[in-house]
């Protein structure tokens, strides 16, 4: 009993990521139909950013982890209003083929600018754990949890309650209504863009304490992608269950089934759910914003 | 005489390579009613879109409070004082009616409170999806929103089409009411019924290009003429 509620806390921590980095996906689609595969290597910068200020110029943690969520948004900024842009309405492959080459300039920035071994980012969280009952409760993990959650209630609260968050969703389903009634589309998606960009750096920095901090950490949003087709490409609801599904099948599948099934266990079924349910979980059938 | 509001003089405007204007110069009046007739294709749609700057013209000059708006990004028009209402409607359909409405919203005379009593109908449906409402429900709410952006011109593209008759008949009388409260409307239609009745001049486009212009009533006495322009 206490090894299941082990694995499905570390499940859920580690599904909190995949659910945001799917997130970032589906907030960009929703948006500007554009799937941007360097959505994982926007996690690895923000992740090495606040290593930069905490280890190379002393700065505090929390400190740290807001400078590298604003770097990393304006950056997601600026890729929107210089180069992504330009592909909206292009042939998908070449949007795909784009987001795959700015993945790897990141990869290869990365690289360059901090080098290619492996860092820890130290943490107010770092090797620290409350036993609760059998439980060993890591609160590496329990942050991981509790930033999640906190930052999609921030997110729902920005998009429904704030006259932006309503503009930007009325952009995403419609823009040319949105843009003849006075809303600035285009701001509107580089806005779009910067929360992507940032929830993705938040992610990146609650996973470091995890996971260790290396150019090959974005390749985690392979598998957030596979949370984001599960929950339905275009749902965000979809896109955190997707990614809690995801995680939790990934531990059990761990622990309890052969060595190596751990990593296509998240495949395997997202196989089977897209056999039985192509739509995916929350996804709407044959709906097309006009 | 004063400036008009709205002054487009000798718009070119094309798609890609097939041209759709050929020279359109309109006026509209602050306070006046005016609306373009003429049949499906013969670039209503096209004017309008190119007041708006959705479709910016290639020549020609688009001037609204006497400043040169021509090529402007439709936000800024939008947000100059121009309003439009589109053939096609285009609510945001995942958002509420109020959301709608308030999304739209620009500071002015326009409160949600006032457009619902345009349009009682909308105060009952505040909570619900812009993609659940009928046809007309849904011209209202586009009417509607558009309002609350406090516009001091109305385009309305062809308000009536693929309404039932008993909605179009209450459509018309709200658009009576918003030209009685003195709002600028230039109005598109192929109803020329409702709109000769409304309107205080009309200009009739053929083939992208201006056939007659002259006062509502010259076009409403004479069925000849009437049948000649628009062989109804």
């Amino acid at each position: 009993m206490d090894t299941i509620l082990q694995l499905l806390l570390n499940g859920l921590a580690v599904g909190c990521i995949y659910g945001l980095v799917a997130l970032g996906f589906v907030l960009i689609y929703k948006a500007t139909e554009l799937v941007n595969f360097a959505q994982g290597d926007l996690l690895m910068l923000g992740a090495f950013t606040c290593y930069m200020f905490v280890v190379w110029y002393g700065l505090g943690y929390w400190a740290a982890f807001a400078l590298a969520i604003a770097i990393v948004a304006l950056f997601g900024a600026a890729l929107d209003a210089t180069v992504l842009r330009r592909v909206i309405g292009q042939p998908q492959f070449a949007v795909v083929m784009l987001t795959i080459g700015l993945g790897a300039i990141f990869r290869s920035f990365a690289s360059i600018t901090w080098g290619s071994e492996i860092y820890t980012l130290p943490t107010p969280f770092s090797a620290r754990a409350t036993r609760l009952g059998g439980v060993t409760v890591s609160h590496e993990y329990v942050s991981i949890i509790v930033g999640t959650v906190v930052l999609c209630a921030a997110l729902y609260a920005f998009f429904t309650y704030t006259r932006v968050g309503v503009a930007m969703q009325a952009a995403s389903q419609n823009q040319l209504a949105a843009y003849y009634m006075g809303i600035p589309v285009k701001r509107m998606f580089s806005l779009i863009w910067a929360i992507s960009a940032g929830v993705a750096a938040i992610a990146g920095v609650l996973l470091a304490p995890v996971s260790l901090i290396d150019i090959n950490l974005g390749f985690i949003g392979l598998k957030a992608f596979a949370a984001a087709v599960l929950g339905g490409f275009g749902s965000i609801p979809g896109a955190l269950v997707g990614g809690l599904t995801i995680g939790l099948i990934e531990l059990f599948a761990g622990a309890y089934l052969p060595h190596g099934v751990k990593d296509v266990a998240a495949y395997v079924v997202l196989l089977v759910v897209l056999a039985v349910r192509p739509q995916g979980i929350f996804g709407a059938v044959g709906r097309k914003k006009v | 005489m004063t400036a008009p509001l709205l002054e487009v003089s000798e718009i070119h405007t094309a798609y890609g390579l097939s041209r759709v204007l050929f020279g359109v110069s309109i006026e509209v009046g602050a306070g006046e009613c005016v609306c373009l007739l003429g049949r499906n294709g013969v670039g209503k749609s096209t004017t309008m879109r190119s007041i708006m700057g959705l479709t910016p013209p290639q020549a020609g000059r688009v001037a609204f409070k006497g400043v040169d708006i021509t090529g402007w990004e439709s936000y800024r028009v939008a947000r100059a004082g121009i309003g439009f209402v589109p053939e096609d409607r285009r609510i945001f359909a995942d958002l509420t009616v109020w959301e709608n409405l308030d999304v739209a919203q620009r500071g002015g005379g326009w409160t949600t409170e006032r457009v619902f009593d345009l349009f009682p109908t909308l105060r009952q449906l505040t909570g619900r999806n812009g993609g659940y409402l009928s046809g007309g429900e849904q011209q209202m709410l586009t009417i509607a929103r558009t309002l609350m952006g406090n516009p001091e011109l109305l385009l309305l593209d062809e308000p009536s089409e693929g309404l039932a008759p008993l909605v179009v008949d209450h459509l018309d009388e709200q658009i009576a009411r918003l030209k009685a409260e003195g709002l600028t409307i230039l109005l598109a239609e192929q109803n020329t019924e409702f709109s000769l009745r409304l309107a205080d001049r009309v200009y009739v486009l053929e083939k992208g290009a201006i056939r007659f212009s002259g006062a509502a009533a010259a076009l409403r006495d004479n069925e000849a003429l009437r049948h000649e322009l628009l062989a109804l």
